[in-house]
C-alpha cells in the first residue's frame, strides 16, 4: 500500500478502528490488468519508449509526406565531387550522400523499411513458435520431445548467423531478409509458449475446466492461450526491437534487398564506411535512428515486464 | 556425477547429427544446388554436372548425407571460393585472431560487469542503480557495427589515440609462432610487439563486449537482489557476521552461479558479432573472412563456419552445464 493510501485512514474513529479496511476510503478495485496497467504508464521508461515507438511508427508510415524528396532521386549529384559532401542546408536539412542522394529523405524512408521487416518478421516468427510451443505443450509426449529437440538445435546456432545463412540461401531479396530473422524468433516463441502452458497444466482455472469436461483444444485455445498472451506480448515487443537491429546487421552485411538503392539504415550506416573520415554524420543519422528505434520498443518490453511481474507488485 | 557428465554427453548426440541435416539441407536448397553455388560465375552445364559427379550428387540422398557426415566430422569442407585454399586451412589461420578477441571482450564484460551489476544491487533503487539499468539497456540495443564505428571514429580518426584497423602495426616485422598476436609478443620476447596487437584490439573488443556487458550486468544485479533477499544473509547480519565476509561467503558466492551460466552463454553472441565488428575494423580473423564469404557468396567458407561455431557453442554450452552442476549439487538430481 502506497503512503498516500495509508495516510487517508479517516480520522477521528475509534483507535481500533483505525487499522481496519475502510471500504470507503479504498481506492477503486482495480483487476490485475488495470494494477499492471497502472504500473506501467507511472513508470519513465515505458512513456519514453511509448514516444519514441510513436515517432517511429508515424515517421514509417507518413514517410511519403514527410520526405522532401523522394529517396532515390540522385538529382544533386552535381554538387558532390569526392571528400566534400554537402552538409546540412535549408534544402537538405541532413546533407547529400555522395550519390547525390538526400539523406533525410532516405532516413525517414528507410524508417517504413525498419518497421516493415520488423512487423512481418515478428508475425510470421512469433506465429510460427506459438503454434510448435502449442503443438509441445498441448499434447506432451513425443510430440513435445520431437519438437524441442528441433527447437533446440535451431537455437544451437547463434541468432545473427542463423539469419545470415537462411538470407544467403533465399538469396538478395527483402523477403528473404523477413524470412531469416522470422525463422530465428521460432524457437525463442516456441520454448516460451511450451513452458507458459507446462506452467498453467495444473492451474485451478485449467483443472476447474477439465472437470467440467471440456475438451482439450477446448482448453487449450479458450482458457490457456490467452493466460498466456501476456509473456507473448512482451517477448514480442523486445524481438521487434531485435529484428530492427539484425535487419540492420543483416543490411550491413550485405544482406538485403536486391536494389541497392532502397532506403535501408544498416545499408547506409556501410554504404558511410568509406567515407568515414569526411563525411561521419553520413554514418551517425542512420546509426542514431536504429538505436532509437530498438530501444523504443525495448523500453516498453522491458516496462510491461515489469508491470505484469507479480512480485513488483505493492 | 559421471552419470551426469555422461548424459549431457549423450544428449549432445541429437543436437549435432540435427545441426547436420539442418547444414546439409542448407548447401541442397542453395540456389541453383551445390554444384551452381560452387562455381559461381563460372557455372556452364558441363562444369556443373562434372561437379554434380565429382560431389557424388548423382547418388542416392542418404549417401550423399552419410558422405556430408564423415567429411564435416574430418573438418573437410572443401576449398573456399575465396582463395581456393581448404576452408579449414583458412579458418585455422584466422582463428587465433578472433579467439584473442572474444576472449578480449569476455574479459571487460566480465571485469566492468560482475563490479557494476553487484553495485546497482547493492544501490538497488537509487539513481546508480537506474543509470546502471538504463545503460545496460542501451547496451543491448545498439548495434555492435555502429558502436564499432563510434569508437573506431572517435578514438582512432578523431583522437588518433588508437590504431584505426588491422591486428598490428603494417611496418612491423615480427614472428608469429602461434598466431595469438599478444602471446607471440610474449614469446618472442619482443613486448613492444604485444603492446601493439593490445592498442589493435581495444577498441574492437570494446564493441564487442558492448552486449555481454550488459547481459552480464543485468543478470548480476538480479541475482545479487535475489540472494540479499535470501533467508541466510539476513541470519548471517543477525549473528553479526562482518559485511566483507557476508559478502564474500554468501552473497557472492551463492549469486555468482547464474552469472556463470550466463557468461558461458555469451560466447556465441561474442562469436557471431565478430563477423559484424571485424569487418568494421579490417580485424584479419575468421568473422571478417566470414563477412567477405557473404559478399563473394563463398558458400564453403560459409557452411564450414557455420557447423564449426555451433560445435564450440553446443559444447561450450554442455561444459558451462558441468561446472554448473559441479558448482551447485542440485542441477545434478534434477
Amino acid at each position: 500500500m502506497s503512503v498516500t493510501e495509508a495516510g487517508s485512514v479517516p480520522v477521528g474513529k475509534a483507535p481500533l478502528e483505525a487499522g481496519k479496511p475502510d471500504t470507503d476510503s479504498r481506492p477503486p478495485a482495480r483487476g490485475l490488468r488495470g494494477e499492471a496497467a497502472r504500473r506501467f504508464f507511472r513508470n519513465p521508461m515505458a512513456i519514453v519508449g511509448l514516444v519514441l515507438i510513436a515517432i517511429f511508427v508515424t515517421v514509417a508510415i507518413l514517410a511519403p509526406w514527410i520526405a522532401p524528396y523522394s529517396p532515390k532521386d540522385n538529382s544533386w549529384l552535381s554538387e558532390v565531387r569526392p571528400g566534400v559532401y554537402p552538409g546540412p542546408s535549408a534544402e537538405h536539412w541532413l546533407g547529400i550522400d555522395p550519390l547525390g542522394r538526400d539523406v533525410f529523405s532516405r532516413l525517414v524512408h528507410g524508417a517504413r523499411q525498419s518497421l516493415l521487416i520488423g512487423v512481418v518478421s515478428l508475425t510470421l516468427g512469433a506465429t510460427a513458435g506459438v503454434f510448435l510451443g502449442l503443438l509441445a505443450g498441448a499434447f506432451g509426449g513425443w510430440v513435445d520431445t520431437v519438437v524441442m529437440r528441433f527447437v533446440d538445435i535451431m537455437l544451437s546456432v547463434p541468432g545473427l548467423l542463423f539469419a545470415i545463412a537462411v538470407a544467403a540461401m533465399l538469396g538478395q531479396s527483402l523477403t528473404s531478409v523477413m524470412i531469416a530473422i522470422a525463422v530465428v524468433n521460432v524457437p525463442i516463441f516456441a520454448r516460451l509458449l511450451r513452458g507458459e502452458m507446462l506452467g498453467q497444466r495444473t492451474a485451478d482455472y485449467v483443472l476447474a475446466a477439465k472437470s467440467l469436461g471440456i475438451s482439450r483444444a477446448g482448453i487449450v485455445f479458450r482458457h490457456v492461450l490467452p493466460n498466456s498472451f501476456t509473456p507473448i506480448l512482451v517477448q514480442g515487443t523486445l524481438t521487434l526491437a531485435l529484428a530492427i537491429v539484425e535487419a540492420a546487421g543483416l543490411a550491413f552485411l550485405g544482406l538485403s534487398g536486391s536494389d541497392p538503392s532502397t532506403p535501408e539504415w544498416g545499408r547506409m550506416l556501410n554504404d558511410a564506411q568509406s567515407t568515414l573520415a569526411a563525411a561521419p554524420m553520413l554514418a551517425f543519422y542512420p546509426g542514431l535512428a536504429i538505436v532509437l528505434a530498438a530501444l523504443g520498443f525495448t523500453l516498453v518490453g522491458e516496462s510491461l515486464r515489469e508491470a505484469l511481474d507479480p512480485k513488483m507488485r505493492r | 556425477m559421471l552419470r551426469f557428465v555422461f548424459r549431457r554427453l549423450i544428449q549432445l548426440v541429437p543436437i549435432l547429427l540435427g545441426l547436420s541435416i539442418l547444414l546439409f539441407a542448407w548447401v541442397r536448397a542453395l540456389p541453383g544446388g551445390p554444384a551452381q553455388a560452387l562455381l559461381g560465375q563460372r557455372a556452364t552445364p558441363e562444369a556443373v554436372r562434372d561437379i554434380e559427379v565429382q560431389l557424388g550428387l548423382d547418388r542416392p540422398l542418404w549417401e550423399q548425407y552419410l558422405q556430408f557426415l564423415w567429411r564435416a566430422v574430418r573438418l573437410d569442407f572443401g576449398a573456399s571460393l575465396q582463395t581456393g585454399q581448404p576452408v579449414v586451412d583458412e579458418m585455422m589461420r584466422r582463428f587465433p585472431a578472433t579467439i584473442e578477441l572474444a576472449l578480449c571482450a569476455l574479459l571487460i564484460a566480465v571485469a566492468i560487469g560482475i563490479p557494476l551489476g553487484y553495485l546497482a544491487a547493492r544501490r538497488h533503487g537509487t539513481w546508480v542503480d537506474h543509470v546502471v539499468v538504463s545503460g545496460s539497456l542501451l547496451g543491448v540495443t545498439v548495434p555492435i557495427f555502429f558502436l564499432a564505428y563510434l569508437l573506431k571514429f572517435v578514438f582512432a580518426v578523431q583522437l588518433g589515440w588508437l590504431p584505426t584497423a588491422g591486428r598490428a602495426d603494417a611496418r612491423a616485422r615480427t614472428e608469429h609462432p602461434t598466431g595469438f598476436y599478444v602471446l607471440d609478443g610474449i614469446i618472442t620476447g619482443d613486448l613492444g610487439a604485444s603492446w601493439d596487437a593490445i592498442t589493435h584490439l581495444i577498441l574492437p573488443a570494446l564493441a564487442l563486449a558492448s552486449i555481454p556487458l550488459a547481459v552480464i550486468v543485468r543478470m548480476t544485479r538480479a541475482s545479487v537482489l535475489n540472494v540479499l533477499n535470501e533467508d541466510y544473509v539476513r541470519t548471517a547480519e543477525a549473528k553479526g557476521l562482518l559485511a566483507g565476509t557476508i559478502t564474500r561467503r554468501h552473497v557472492l558466492r551463492n549469486s555468482m552461479l547464474p552469472v556463470t551460466t550466463v557468461i558461458g552463454l555469451q560466447l556465441g553472441v561474442l562469436l557471431a558479432g565478430a563477423v559484424l565488428t571485424e569487418t568494421v575494423f579490417a580485424f584479419a580473423g575468421v568473422g571478417k573472412f566470414m563477412a567477405d564469404g557473404i559478399v563473394e557468396r563463398d558458400f564453403p567458407t560459409i557452411q564450414g563456419f557455420i557447423l564449426v561455431i555451433a560445435v564450440i557453442y553446443v559444447v561450450v554450452n554442455m561444459i558451462v552445464d558441468l561446472v554448473y552442476g559441479l558448482l551447485d549439487p542440485r542441477v545434478r538430481v534434477s
